[in-house]
């Protein structure tokens, strides 16, 4: 067998408290597509930024084409042929691609950046890797996607060998994902490394030559696509069976609950990101709102709860008008439970403890109130109950929240907004970064809400997600309601048409590559 | 991207209509009017440009501070500490030759400049401190240091005098304006074109851009952040030292305690209304410095239809106009005031 490109021996990555990684091993063999799956928090991320020289190991070694080295900074990975294109892009949005590509290895003529020759040389990978892309537009108005092939470009300028993608389709939609694997398979073909990160189980069996698995900091298994499947592949990233398809029965959909007319809203940057957005969800039937992220999802979801004030449109919630009520009116009158998307942000306080975050939203109100005092009594209690119902994993009631795990964290919240009598559940991203045992719970939660006859709207980016879920799935884009499909109809060819913009039954279905 | 950035477009563009103006006041009938000779007179253009030109300089410290992340409201405080260095300098070397002591001052000026930026680095990268009470550090230190330490029986003799460029300064109008200057206007002139072309054209200036937008781009290219930071600072520190060297040694020829006098403030609004371009801070140290030629010029005219305290206020009233956004949306840099810290750095 040939020496690897990449070898690291016994890495170990210990923080303060946290094992990242524990005594990994793992080679690289020369154009190969190696996966690393594990859950969000199994040390994907930690080691390869340890291979990138963004963190130092605790202990171990890397070995670069069969050569011991020390990576101590980025600057000396990218010496070794090595290139990241990082979950979240490291691209400066007020500066061009080709500024862009440049930075950091720029070319100088005459103590002058030479633009010029970088330009081309840009033009030159993108035209050899098909990677298009303008290298004067300004990063900031290019989509995600094509952000994307800049940071591919930019590692490949640097003439990288071995390419670590963190994620890289966690941003994408169906059709740009199939795009990014025919890269890979021409950048495998040319002989380039990759090492590939996700968490989704279908893609990794997809492009793959081999899998490595990884479970709280520890490699737990290596196995080739051709004998894995889905459910081995979550067992090994979860350390148990798990329920990948949730199990509920047909939606019997009951009296209108949340109505809205032609909803118009502006962004922070005060441009319109809703557009005339009409949407109604049912008791008793969970509406999946899909879409790719930054097109208006947000927003929608802010204006439900009263966080963004409406231009223009009406809201209706139980047959009563909430047109640009407050949050609590919304809360107490609509009877409405939000799981923000930004959970740090506005799902909770992460310096107060389990017992206090979990009476966010009813403090106010006895028993948790007596005149102006707190009743201290009844919000343990309320926590007591509600940490066991809903299996939040927590040394204690009165332990600060925000060290708790994300899955739990998430619980905590699920277990507040839906403990008080509701009539509609808003939902975003529910499950965004958290661990599979506590998806499933989510999940179970949120059918087991709809059973009992609560309308939900569900708001995801992970379009399995929206497909395991929903009965009736609707698509934005650019701020508008652009499709909507059955749950029995959906495809993800479909819903990925309509993600980008085309309608399935349009003739422009072959132009829609971006 | 092209030479000519639309702020530079306007702020020359603007620096030309004056200069027209003031030719059409010099030799046409338009010179008998009081109020044109008031706004337009060669007296007027050159009260602007001696006013202008300490806010240029401090405009452009902040731009290489801010262009890189760090706020710097400390230009005032270090435009002072130039100032008084530079006076320090002066008055103890009177019995060297001029020129020889006046450049040595000014290399005083510079040097104590740039270590009051490399404080405000080391406090606002090195210790974290928030960066706008890190610049209030230096002002009162600044304030209080020199007025401490201030001599009131030194005495500095002799300052910078006018070169005038041969043949140019012969043109009319244009020449007295622009060529016959002393050397700190001129090299302040210069440091624009310069600051233009270092950051928009040269590795340092994408490197500073990109530090000052996203500094974790920048480190996982293998670009030092801190260190660029240190290095800019340093940079700002010294052109508001020069600044102050240039009141003293162009200007007054004296020190006098306070005598920065909210230059650095107006400094800071001018790199603001600019939008962190050197060619917009020029235009607006021009404006600003234009308002207080008005102020000056409207005294020596005899004007007494507008209540003098008016016309004082006239500085302030457009500074504050313009900092307020009526002219457009300025975009500072996303990552300032932030301090950075490398994702490895704490383990």
């Amino acid at each position: 067998m040939n020496t690897p490109v990449l070898e690291v021996q016994q890495i170990s990555k210990f923080f303060p408290a946290v094992v990242a990684n524990k005594d990994v091993n793992l080679k690289l063999q020369s154009g190969e597509i190696l996966a690393l799956l594990g859950e969000n928090g199994a040390g994907k991320s930690t080691l390869m930024n340890i291979i990138y020289g963004l963190y130092q190991p605790s202990s171990g070694e890397i070995l670069v084409r069969g050569k011991e080295v020390r990576i101590r900074s980025p600057h000396d990975a990218i010496g070794l042929g090595i290139g990241m294109v990082h979950q979240h892009f490291q691209l400066v949005p007020v500066m061009t691609v080709v500024e862009n590509v440049m930075l950091g290895s720029e070319s100088v003529r005459q103590g002058l950046l030479d633009r010029d020759m970088a330009s081309q040389r840009v033009l030159d990978l993108s035209r050899d890797y098909q990677l298009e892309v303008d290298p004067c537009a300004l990063v900031e108005d290019l989509p995600v996607g094509i952000q994307q092939r800049v940071e591919i470009i930019k590692a490949l300028y640097r003439k990288a060998e071995i390419l670590i993608l963190d994620e890289p389709t966690a941003v994408l939609t169906p059709q740009e994902i199939e795009g990014l694997f025919e890269v890979m398979d021409l950048l495998r073909k040319q002989g380039k490394s990759i090492i590939f990160i996700t968490h989704k189980l279908k893609e990794v069996l997809r492009i793959a030559d081999r899998i490595a698995v990884l479970r709280q900091g520890e490699l737990v298994g290596e196995v080739q696509p051709k004998e894995a499947s889905e459910t081995r592949l979550a067992a090994m990233m979860v350390g148990r069976e798990v329920m990948l398809q949730v199990d509920k029965t047909d939606a019997k959909p009951g009296a209108l609950i949340l109505e809205t007319h032609d909803l118009q809203a502006k962004n922070d940057l005060e441009e319109t990101c809703l557009n005339q957005v009409n949407l109604n969800v049912h008791a008793g039937e969970i509406v999946g709102v899909a879409g790719v992220q930054g097109n208006g999802q947000t927003e929608l979801v802010e204006v439900l709860t009263g966080l963004r004030p409406l231009e223009k449109g009406r809201i209706h919630i139980g047959g009563k008008d909430l047109t640009n009520a407050t949050p609590r009116q919304i809360t107490d009158q609509g009877g409405i439970c939000h799981v923000p998307e930004d959970r740090h942000s506005f799902g909770m306080v992460t310096s107060y403890s389990v017992a206090d975050n979990l009476v966010l939203n009813s403090y106010y109100q006895p028993p948790f109130v007596n005149g102006v005092m707190i009743q201290r009594e009844s919000i343990e209690e309320n926590a007591k109950s509600l940490i066991q119902k809903f299996d939040v994993r927590t040394p204690s009631a009165q332990t600060p929240v925000g060290s708790l795990s994300g899955g739990n964290q998430q619980k905590m919240i699920i277990a507040r907004e839906i403990s008080r009598p509701i009539q509609l559940m808003i939902a975003a991203q529910p499950t965004r970064g958290i661990d599979v045992g506590s998806i499933e719970f989510i999940h179970q939660q949120i059918v087991a809400k709809r059973d009992e006859g609560i309308a939900v709207l569900l708001v995801s980016s992970e379009l399995d997600e929206i497909m395991a879920l929903s009965d009736r799935i609707v698509v934005m884009y650019r701020g508008s309601i652009f499709g909507e499909v059955s749950s029995k109809d959906a495809t993800r060819k479909k819903l990925g048409l309509l993600m980008a913009g085309v309608q399935p039954n349009s003739e422009s279905i072959h132009e829609s590559s971006h | 991207m092209s030479f000519w950035t639309r702020t530079a477009r306007i702020a020359v563009g603007m620096v030309f209509l004056m200069l027209l103006m003031a030719i059409l006041v010099e030799i046409t009938p338009l010179g008998e009017n009081l109020w044109m000779r008031v706004f337009f007179g060669i007296s007027a253009l050159n009260f602007t440009l001696r006013a202008a030109i300490p806010l240029v300089l401090g405009a452009l410290s902040g731009i290489l501070c801010e262009r890189s992340g760090i706020i710097n409201i400390g230009i005032e405080g270090m435009m002072l500490a130039g100032a008084f260095a530079g006076f320090v300098a002066k008055s103890s070397t009177n019995d060297w030759p001029l020129y020889l002591s006046l450049f040595f001052s000014v290399m005083v000026s510079l040097g104590v400049g740039g270590l009051m930026g490399l404080l405000h680095g080391t406090l606002s990268i090195r210790f974290r401190m928030d960066q706008i009470i890190s610049g209030s550090v230096i002002i009162i230190l600044a304030a209080g240091l020199s007025s401490y330490l201030y001599d009131r029986d030194a005495i500095a003799v002799g300052k910078f005098t006018t070169l005038p460029i041969p043949l140019l300064s012969e043109i009319p109008v244009i020449g007295p304006v622009l060529f016959n200057n002393p050397p700190i206007t001129y090299l302040a002139l210069m440091l624009v074109f310069v600051v233009h072309i270092a950051i928009f054209y040269t590795r340092w200036g994408l490197r500073t851009i990109a530090v000052g937008e996203h500094p974790r781009a920048a480190d996982t290219e293998g670009i030092n952040v801190n260190r660029l930071r240190y290095l800019n600072t340093m940079f700002s520190g010294m052109l508001a030292g020069l600044a102050g060297g240039y009141l003293v040694l162009e200007a007054v020829g004296q020190f006098q305690e306070g005598m920065t006098a909210g230059r650095g403030f107006i400094s800071l609004a001018a790199m603001i209304f600019g939008n962190w371009t050197p060619f917009g801070a020029l235009g607006a140290a021009t404006l600003f410095g234009y308002t207080q030629a008005l102020q000056n010029e409207f005294l020596m005219a005899g004007v007494t239809t507008i209540p003098r305290q008016f016309v004082s206020m006239l500085p302030y009233v457009v500074t504050i106009v313009a900092v307020s956004g009526l002219v457009g949306r300025v975009r500072p840099p996303a990552a300032i005031g932030k301090p950075y810290e490398t994702e490895g750095g704490k383990s």
